[in-house]
């Protein structure tokens, strides 16, 4: 945490993957300043592409939304809400009040506990680390595009042409690599005020919970935890403090893994399969 | 302070968004702008789109039509029409052992490592399942076809003959159970993901799959000259069913969350692909006009296939879509 200087869990190393210890990423958008440092380490240390460069003039946020490129996304949101206990100003025009708030989230791959990426992937690229993250083996990877539309979040994408290791599919690898040799995440480790938190799961869920506690005490009615443990997809490995309703950070409010319309839609196969064998053996008896 | 000339154009763009309820344009709906808000977050979508491009549709149309042509090929071999299964499994091979994986492959990001499909058994992917249908299809329907064409040109001489006669039945029976998978499974691979348009209608596509398979496969062997009357019924049955199926659609309607199939263009090929294949098919064919019935059935079942990818590129970049179908 922040204070703790190098003895935070941002900072120390560690030996999560030799000992098997569930981590995650803990994000508070209350201390984010918006400042891109996450987006930025993450594209040098993971040496992933430039994707372009595009006026949004959606507020600061030119990055627009995770992608193959793009495995850290910090988004902007102007609302006219009141954040905290701020005084708010007073309306230009009329004698009304303006409440304004600027919320900055840095938004990652969440690391499902059920992860519809790793469950459709049909060749065993995609598996789970040690430390249950998801990661994709871009070796192994042949692009059939079926994580695509089987991640509940819309993180994972396949890398279009002309771009260097175009066809696979990417998203973000929980810096796998760095954790290997007891690094920390580049995100959290360049993150000036820990609104990216990194840690053991346990820990962080628990000082998460506090600090929507602690935020509601002083006026932050609207903080809430987003950690989807109540749906199929049985929690997540990177989860949020939110101001407000996930819908407005382009989260869904309640994600499901894809693999809970497996059975209704196999047993409509199923039973086409065997209607249609039937039909047919039913035409040819009939007409001979 | 703002000045005259900024003041002036906001004017503009509020009308503009009274009017017509929306304004393109950049930087147009921050707070406190003149636009009404995009639903979510600038309107980015929730869930990706599905990055399949022409070749998909194509794989679903040719996949069904020879996965259901061996389950043809079965039927006409267990009550002697040699002709009508040998052309069966002809076309049972050509497009659902040679041009289904061809498109399958053409598809990958990196076609050169397709053999990696067959590294795991995964059976709660439907991707992985249906690359071994595939594969096993495949297995039976192409040496199938060469013992049935062996054993009907005679080649080989008295027990061998016998013994090829057997082998073809055996795998034409394979080919026919493992097709019946093949042009199902496509409704269960797209229904089981987080597109909410597939995912509301999980148990209606592998129906509509596997119907517009079977239905295409007579259809083409119609076409081909075998006019027989159970290919007839089959063609009334298979019509029959999409019809039905155009009903259902109609009916079962989950507003904002499935609106991609009943609005924009995607929603006009899923109505005119079901319309062809549904009920114009079945008055065609109750007039007798056999051979514009199939050629009605073939373009539906080709135009609906699109449709229904067209359909996930549309809600599958709708983040209103995404809300709805969780709200409930």
């Amino acid at each position: 945490m922040i204070g703790e200087g190098t003895h935070s869990t941002n900072q120390r190393r560690h030996n999560y993957v030799q000992e098997n210890v569930e981590v995650g990423f803990f994000t508070d958008p209350t201390v984010c300043i918006g400042c891109k440092a996450c987006e930025v380490a993450c594209k040098e240390w993971n040496e992933v592409p430039d994707d372009g460069f595009t006026w949004s003039g959606n507020s600061y946020d030119n990055t627009g939304h995770l992608g193959a490129s793009t495995w850290r996304h910090v988004m902007f949101l102007e609302q006219d809400r009141q954040k905290g206990n701020q005084i708010a100003g007073t309306m230009s025009l009329g004698d009304g009040e303006d409440p304004f708030r600027w919320v900055f989230l840095s938004d990652v791959c969440k690391h499902c506990e059920e992860a519809g990426c790793l469950e459709a992937c049909p060749t065993g690229s995609i598996v789970r680390t040690e430390t249950g993250t998801v990661f994709v083996q871009d070796d192994v990877c042949n692009g059939c595009g079926y994580c695509v539309v089987s991640c509940p979040f819309g993180v994972i994408d396949r890398r279009p042409a002309p771009l260097p290791d175009a066809g696979g599919a990417f998203k973000c690898t929980f810096c796998y690599d760095r954790q290997k040799s007891g690094l920390v995440p580049a995100c959290a480790k360049v993150c000036p005020t820990e609104s990216i938190v990194f840690g053991r799961l346990d820990d962080l869920r628990a000082h998460a919970t506090k600090r929507v506690e602690d935020l509601r005490q002083h006026g932050y009615n609207d903080a809430q935890l987003y950690d989807p443990t109540d749906t199929s997809v049985r929690g997540i490995h990177a989860f949020f403090l939110l101001l407000g309703e996930p819908e407005a950070y382009g989260l869904p409010p309640r994600p499901q893994v894809p693999t809970i319309y497996l059975k209704s839609a196999w047993t409509a196969a199923f039973a086409t399969a065997i209607a249609s064998l039937l039909v047919t053996l039913l035409a040819f008896a009939f007409s001979s | 302070m703002n000045s005259p000339a900024s003041e002036k154009r906001l004017e503009q763009l509020r009308e503009k968004a009274w009017q017509e309820g929306v304004v393109p344009g950049r930087g147009v709906d921050v707070v406190g702008g003149p636009i009404p808000r995009k639903p979510g977050y600038y309107g980015e979508p929730v869930v990706k789109p599905p990055v399949w491009t022409w070749e998909i549709p194509l794989y679903f149309f040719f996949g069904g039509i020879g996965g259901m042509s061996a389950v043809i090929a079965l039927g006409a071999a267990l009550f002697h029409h040699v002709d009508l299964s040998r052309a069966a499994m002809w076309i049972a091979a050509v497009a659902g052992a040679v041009l289904s994986p061809i498109l399958l492959i053409m598809d990958l990001g990196r076609p050169h490592r397709f053999l990696n499909m067959l590294r795991v058994f995964k059976h709660r992917s439907p991707m992985s399942m249906g690359a071994w249908i595939l594969t096993a299809f495949g297995a039976c329907a192409v040496p199938g076809l060469i013992a049935l064409e062996l054993h009907a040109y005679h080649v080989f001489p008295g027990a061998l003959d016998q013994l090829l006669r057997v082998v073809a039945g055996v795998l034409i029976f394979g080919a026919a159970i493992f097709g019946t998978l093949l042009a199902t499974y496509t409704g269960v691979l797209i229904g089981a993901t987080a597109i909410p348009a597939w995912f509301l209608h999980r148990t209606l596509l592998p129906i509509h799959f596997g119907t517009a398979g079977l239905g295409s496969a007579a259809a083409v062997l119609e076409l081909l000259g075998h006019r027989i009357a159970a290919l007839n019924f089959i063609g009334f049955y298979a019509a029959a069913v999409e019809t039905a199926l155009l009903i259902w659609l109609s009916l079962a309607k989950h507003g904002a969350a499935d609106r991609a199939i009943h609005e924009h263009g995607s929603g006009w090929l899923i109505r005119i692909g079901e319309a062809f294949n549904g009920p114009l098919a079945l008055v065609l064919r109750l007039f007798g006009f056999i051979p514009w019935a199939a050629i009605s059935f073939l373009a539906g079942a080709l135009v609906s296939r699109i449709g229904w990818i067209a359909v996930g590129k549309v809600s599958g970049s709708d983040p209103e879509a995404v809300f709805a179908s969780q709200r409930s």
